[in-house]
């Protein structure tokens, strides 16, 4: 049953090329935001570290990968690696900070980094574009055969294709003795050390990958639109990114997908209906949800299927 | 007596200002098994969480394992060096299945996924079970499993059979005798209750207010009820 659903899940994200040829590059945007809230429930909903400046990460992947790109160098592949390991390399530096207290200073610190580098990416036109945004950003074809086009058909497959890739490799890892004693940490922090578990190394290294999987996402972005702006560090992305995860479900991958999947299109048709009012929309349902049983819309599909079984 | 696989010399420790332990010292052997007795609150729980490093504060006094000084080591050192706690409070991950929370804390040794089974015929039956949904006694199995999957070479048992049915103490017992008699695990087993443990352990300390007040053969204090008495009252003994 599980695995027929994981395989509709697929299929049908694959399918949707050919349902809704007209929104290609939504589509695109869905599963490279699907990808950066995956990364914020590797962090958050398996080893509960709480943060509201992942898109820190997201930028730092977005401006990587067009710069590499703008200064000469399109090949895309290697641009969403020099993206994951600047990122995990900015997660492995910051990650102390981040974890030295309890969850409000992880909080606060994350926040604080975010709002830092956006402002850093502002001041620095020369490198960023400032606000203007990054132009000049030129991708050759991906793996040398399928070049991007403006119907968003290419972005559309290479971004659902490096989503799946790494879903199975957060699912490998997530059911890793790592992935577990992360769940465990999560469960009571306090007693893992004496289950031989170090808490802190764990946490880091979490957090790192992570920042690279936010990073993959950024990077995912500047290449399929050619363009970066301020946006990609926003405050608003990374408490978006929460919020989708909420909704989607805490702790179980697909939730993050559900929930990116949801609030993108909903966010997409609400606003076509009430430009002005549709986060109303959005609370309505995130409320409702909450109300309705635990475990966001993943929580809620379970919670259906035991009842209808039943 | 062997060289010690643990010593504890003159400790003293507490919580914060307030010392429970004083002067201490034990010795456990390699594959020997020490039932340590005593009322509520004489230090039992401080004693086995002091030597994990998991909350009380040496104040002073050594502690060695294999032959390594450990009083600065944080825990998951002492872990890997192999020493095993399972806490009074079980601590399962309720999150994880059974065997989830077995694989979760796994080292290479001879401990394995199916010999803790094969220890624990209950949790191979709820094997896909969250630990949420089990039993008390199942959840006692589990810490134990869990324990037994870091591959310690001492195990710290804190109080495995308190608040559990007869039938499942009966089990748990089995288990223990098996661990310490058959596969020459050292322990350390905490109990209130002598005569529960006495006879699968080689040797007994008794401590009352912070002190070992007795420390002898465990055959000798099943021999001798009155010595048990005197420090552990009678609804102990």
């Amino acid at each position: 049953m599980r695995l027929a659903l994981e395989a509709a899940f697929w299929l049908l994200a694959l399918a949707s090329h050919w349902l809704l040829p007209e929104q290609l590059p939504l589509l695109g945007q869905v599963w490279i935001v699907a990808l950066f809230v995956l990364s914020l429930d590797l962090l958050v909903g398996f080893a509960g570290v709480l943060t509201l400046g992942h898109a820190a990460f997201f930028g730092l992947g977005a401006y990587a990968a067009g710069i590499l790109a703008q200064q000469g160098w399109g090949e895309p592949l290697s641009g969403l690696l020099l993206a994951a390991l600047l990122a995990a390399l900015l997660g492995l530096v910051t990650a102390p900070l981040v974890l030295h207290g309890g969850d409000l200073p992880a909080l606060m610190v994350t926040l604080g980094l975010s709002l830092m580098l956006a402002e850093a990416a502002n001041k620095l036109p020369g490198i960023t574009g400032g606000a203007d945004g990054l132009l000049g950003v030129e991708m050759w074809p991906v793996l040398g055969l399928f070049r991007f086009d403006l119907f968003g058909r290419t972005a559309f497959f290479y971004a659902l294709a490096v989503l799946f890739l790494l879903f199975l490799l957060a699912r490998l890892i997530t059911a890793s003795p790592f992935g577990l004693a992360l769940r465990g940490i999560r469960g009571n922090a306090r007693r893992m050390p004496a289950l031989g578990t170090p808490v802190r190394a764990r946490l880091v290294a979490v957090y790192a990958l992570s920042a690279a999987y936010a990073g993959v996402a950024g990077a995912l972005l500047a290449q399929t639109t050619q363009f970066v702006s301020l946006d990609a560090l926003s405050f608003q992305r990374s408490a978006e990114g929460l919020l989708m995860l909420v909704l989607g479900g805490l702790g179980a991958l697909y939730g993050a997908l559900l929930g990116a999947v949801a609030f993108t299109l909903a966010h997409h048709i609400l606003s076509e209906m009430s430009p002005l009012f549709w986060q109303f929309w959005i609370g309505v349902a995130l409320v409702g949800l909450a109300l309705a049983g635990r475990g966001g819309l993943l929580g809620l599909g379970a919670l259906l299927l035991r009842r209808g079984r039943a | 007596m062997a060289e010690p696989l643990l010593s504890l010399q003159g400790v003293s420790a507490g919580h914060g200002e307030a010392v429970v332990l004083q002067d201490i010292s034990l010795q456990v052997a390699p594959g020997e098994a020490v039932a340590l007795l005593g009322r509520n609150g004489t230090g039992k729980t401080t004693l086995i969480t002091t030597v994990m490093g998991a909350g009380p504060r040496l104040r002073a006094g050594s502690i060695r394992f294999a032959g390594q000084d450990i009083a600065r080591l944080p825990s998951e050192r002492r872990a890997a060096l192999g020493l095993g706690w399972v806490p009074q409070e079980r601590n399962v991950f309720r999150s994880l299945t059974v065997e989830e929370n077995l694989t979760a804390v796994a080292r290479p040794g001879p401990w394995t996924l199916a010999r803790v089974m094969e220890l624990f015929p209950r949790l191979a039956e709820r094997r896909r079970n969250l630990g949420s949904a089990l039993s008390g006694g199942e959840q006692q199995m589990l810490a134990m499993g869990r324990a037994l999957m870091l591959n310690p070479r001492l195990v710290l048992l804190d109080e495995p059979l308190e608040g559990l049915a007869p039938v499942i103490v009966q089990g748990l017992l089995a288990a223990i005798r098996r661990m310490v008699r058959e596969d020459g695990l050292a322990a350390v087993i905490v109990e209130q209750h002598a005569r529960l443990v006495l006879p699968i352990t080689d040797r007994a300390v008794i401590l009352d207010r912070g002190r070992i007040v007795h420390a002898g053969g465990s055959d000798a204090l099943l021999a001798a009820p009155e010595v048990a008495e005197r420090h552990l009252g009678l609804n102990h003994v």
